[in-house]
C-alpha cells in the first residue's frame, strides 16, 4: 500500500548485485531477518488454506468423521435465503457506517480547521472514542439507552417518546448498532482527514484567492482533488471493517433480534458454532473475505492513482 | 460591516456544530464514568446529583473475575505486543533496506492479514488449537493476536526506518560499527519514539480484541471485552458494576492515546499518512 521510495534503490547492501567480496551470512541477513515474522503469521496462513478445503467437506463439530462433498456446501449457500439475507444486512451495515462517517468525519474535519483553543482541545479529545473496543462502545451506549435508566431515555420524556426500543426491536436494531459504530470510528475519519488538510500547500490557495475565486470553487477545484488521497485511506479502512464488523452487532444482539443483524460474519460464526456445522459455516465467511479482497484491490489502486495525481498537481 | 456580522454568524454555526459533536462524541464516556459513582438504587431516580459512593468499585473488583480479566488482559496483550515488537522490527528494518525478490509482495501478505475476516481465520484455528492444546491457554492468544500487532507494527515501524537518512548508517559503518551495533545503537534510538507509540498503539488493538478471545479462550484465560459481555447478556441490575467494567477498561487506553497523540494518524493509517 505504500508508494515505492527511495531506500528501495539505495540499500545499504543489495542482494541483487553479484559481489564475490560480501560473505553468505549478509547475503543472507534480510531473508534471516524477516523470516522469524513470517513464520509467525503464516502459522496463521495456513487456517485460511484449511477453511477452503474444509468448505469443500461436511466437516462438523458433532460428528467425529468427514468427507468430501464437492461444491454443495457453496451451491446450498447461493440457493439459501439466509445467506442473501447476510448478504443484504451487510451490504446495508457497510454503506450506512462507512458513508455516515465519511461524511460526518470530512463535516468535522473541515470545521476543526480553523485553529481556535476550542478547536485545538476538540483535535485532542475527540479520538477517545475510537480508543473504545467496539464491545465496551456497545456497553456505553446501553448504559445511555436504558430504558429504566440510560439518560437518552429520560432526555426523550420531555418531547413524550417513551421507551424507545433502540436494539429490541426489528426497526431501530440496525439504526442502533449504526448509531454505535458511527460513535466509535468517526473520529478516525476525522483524524485522517484533519491530517489532510494540515498537509496542504498554502500557495495555490493564495493563488486563488488572489485570483478572486469563490470559496466553493477553491473547495470543489483545489481542496478536494488534494485530499483525495487522504479520503481513500479513510474509505479503505472503514468500508473493509465494516464489511466484516461482528464485535459491536455480537454484543448488542448476537444477530437479533430475530436474524435483523445476521450478517455474513455472525451468519458464519452462529452456523459454526451453535448449529455445529463448520464446513458449511466457511462459505459465508470466504465469500465475504473474497468480496472484501476484491474491493480493496480496487480501492487501493483508485487510491495509488489519486496520489500519483495529488503529487503531480 | 456585512462581511464582519458574515463571519460572526460563520463562526457562531461552526462552534454550535462542533459542541454538539462533541457532546455525542464525549458525553458517553463521561456518563459512564458518572454511573460508576451511583448505587443502583438512585440510578431510576438521578441523574447528575447523587451520594457518589466506591461500593461498585469494590464489588467489580473483590467479589467478580474482572480483575483477573484484567491482569490476563495485560498478560496477552503485553506478551502479543512484546513478541511483535522482538520479531517485527528486525522484519521492518529488512523491508526498508533491503531489495530482495518479491519484496513487496511479502510485505503485502502480511498487510493483507489486516484485512481478512476475524472469523475466517478463527473458524479453521479453533480446530488446530484443539488439536495442539491451545485454546484457553495465554500462549494460543498470544500468537493469535499476532494477526493484529505484527502486520501494523512491521508496516509502521517500517517507514520510521524509511525516514532516516542512509547516510546515517554509513557514517556509522565507516566509524567501524559492525551491522549489529549501527542496528542497535544508532538506529533504534532514532526510532524509538516512532517504535514506542507503535507499541502503545498495538497494544491498543490486542487489548480491544474480541472475537479471538472469545472463540478460543474461555475459564482459564479470560480477558475484560468478552467478561464485560456477561453485563450486556443478562438482565442485570447492576448498571454501576456494567460502568465500572467498561471504565477500567477504556480509561488506561484513554491515556495511552494521549500519550501518543502525535503519531496517531500515521499509527492508524499503517504508515500511509505521514501526519
Amino acid at each position: 500500500m505504500r508508494m515505492q521510495t527511495e531506500s528501495a534503490l539505495s540499500d545499504p547492501i543489495s542482494i541483487n548485485k553479484k559481489s564475490a567480496n560480501i560473505p553468505f551470512l549478509v547475503k543472507a541477513r534480510p531473508y534471516f531477518i524477516i523470516a522469524p515474522a513470517l513464520l509467525l503469521t503464516i502459522g496463521i496462513l495456513y487456517p485460511f488454506v484449511m477453511a477452503w478445503y474444509y468448505s469443500f467437506t461436511n466437516y462438523s463439530f458433532s460428528s467425529p468423521t468427514y468427507h468430501f462433498i464437492g461444491l454443495d456446501n457453496w451451491i446450498r449457500m447461493f440457493s439459501d435465503e439466509d445467506f442473501w439475507h447476510a448478504f443484504l444486512v451487510t451490504s446495508k451495515y457497510a454503506i450506512l457506517t462507512t458513508g455516515s462517517e465519511m461524511l460526518i468525519g470530512i463535516g468535522i474535519a473541515l470545521l476543526l480547521a480553523k485553529s481556535t483553543k476550542f478547536t485545538k482541545f476538540l483535535k485532542v479529545t475527540l479520538v477517545f472514542p475510537l480508543m473504545v473496543a467496539p464491545v465496551i462502545a456497545t456497553v456505553i451506549w446501553q448504559l445511555m439507552t436504558n430504558n429504566s435508566v440510560g439518560i437518552i431515555e429520560k432526555f426523550l420524556n420531555i418531547f413524550g417518546i417513551y421507551n424507545f426500543p433502540w436494539a429490541s426491536s426489528a426497526n431501530t436494531a440496525l439504526f442502533t448498532a449504526v448509531l454505535i459504530d458511527i460513535w466509535v470510528y468517526t473520529p478516525f475519519v476525522i483524524l485522517l482527514v484533519v491530517a489532510g488538510i494540515q498537509s496542504l500547500p498554502k500557495s495555490p490557495f493564495e493563488a486563488a484567492q488572489v485570483d478572486g475565486a469563490s470559496p466553493w470553487f477553491t473547495f470543489r477545484n483545489l481542496k478536494l482533488p488534494l485530499l483525495k488521497p487522504f479520503l481513500y485511506i479513510a474509505l479503505i479502512f472503514r468500508l473493509m471493517a465494516s464489511l466484516q464488523e461482528s464485535a459491536i452487532i455480537f454484543a448488542l444482539t448476537k444477530g437479533g433480534p430475530g436474524d435483523t443483524l445476521m450478517n455474513l460474519s455472525i451468519t458464519a460464526y452462529t452456523k459454526g458454532f451453535q448449529f455445529m456445522k463448520f464446513g458449511a459455516s466457511l462459505t459465508y465467511i470466504l465469500f465475504l473475505w473474497f468480496v472484501i479482497a476484491l474491493i480493496s484491490n480496487f480501492l487501493v489502486g483508485r487510491w495509488l492513482a489519486v496520489q500519483k495525481q495529488a503529487a503531480g498537481n | 460591516m456585512n462581511t464582519k456580522r458574515l463571519a460572526v454568524l460563520a463562526a457562531a454555526g461552526r462552534n454550535l456544530i462542533l459542541t454538539i459533536w462533541a457532546i455525542f462524541a464525549l458525553f458517553p464516556i463521561l456518563w459512564m464514568v458518572l454511573c460508576t459513582f451511583k448505587l443502583d438504587r438512585e440510578m431510576y431516580s438521578t441523574t447528575f446529583f447523587f451520594h457518589p459512593t466506591l461500593d461498585n468499585y469494590v464489588n467489580v473488583l473483590v467479589r467478580t473475575n474482572y480483575f483477573k480479566a484484567f491482569f490476563d488482559n495485560i498478560i496477552v496483550s503485553g506478551g502479543a505486543v512484546i513478541l511483535s515488537v522482538l520479531v517485527g522490527v528486525p522484519a521492518a528494518y529488512g523491508f526498508a533496506r533491503y531489495n530482495f525478490k518479491s519484496k513487496e509482495f511479502w510485505a503485502g501478505q502480511i498487510l493483507g492479514f489486516k484485512f481478512a475476516p476475524e472469523i475466517l481465520v478463527v473458524l479453521p484455528l479453533f480446530m488446530i488449537y484443539q488439536k495442539l492444546h491451545l485454546i484457553d491457554t495465554y500462549l494460543g492468544l498470544i500468537w493469535v493476536y499476532q494477526l493484529i500487532t505484527m502486520p501494523f507494527l512491521i508496516w509502521v515501524v517500517r517507514g520510521y526506518f524509511e525516514d532516516i537518512s542512509l547516510e546515517v548508517e554509513q557514517a556509522a559503518q565507516l566509524d567501524g560499527y559492525s551491522w549489529y551495533q549501527v542496528f542497535l545503537k544508532i538506529l533504534l534510538p532514532l526510532v524509538k519514539p516512532g517504535l514506542v507509540a507503535a507499541a502503545l498503539l498495538t497494544f491498543i488493538f490486542a487489548w480491544n480484541s474480541f472475537m479471538f478471545p472469545l472463540i478460543l479462550s474461555g475459564f482459564s484465560v479470560q480477558t475484560v471485552t468478552v467478561s464485560s459481555l456477561k453485563y450486556l447478556a443478562s438482565d442485570t441490575v447492576h448498571y454501576g458494576q456494567m460502568a465500572v467494567a467498561a471504565t477500567i477498561t477504556v480509561l488506561p487506553e484513554v491515556i495511552m492515546a494521549l500519550a501518543i497523540q502525535k503519531h496517531l494518524v500515521r499509527g492508524l493509517s499503517f504508515g500511509a499518512v505521514k501526519g
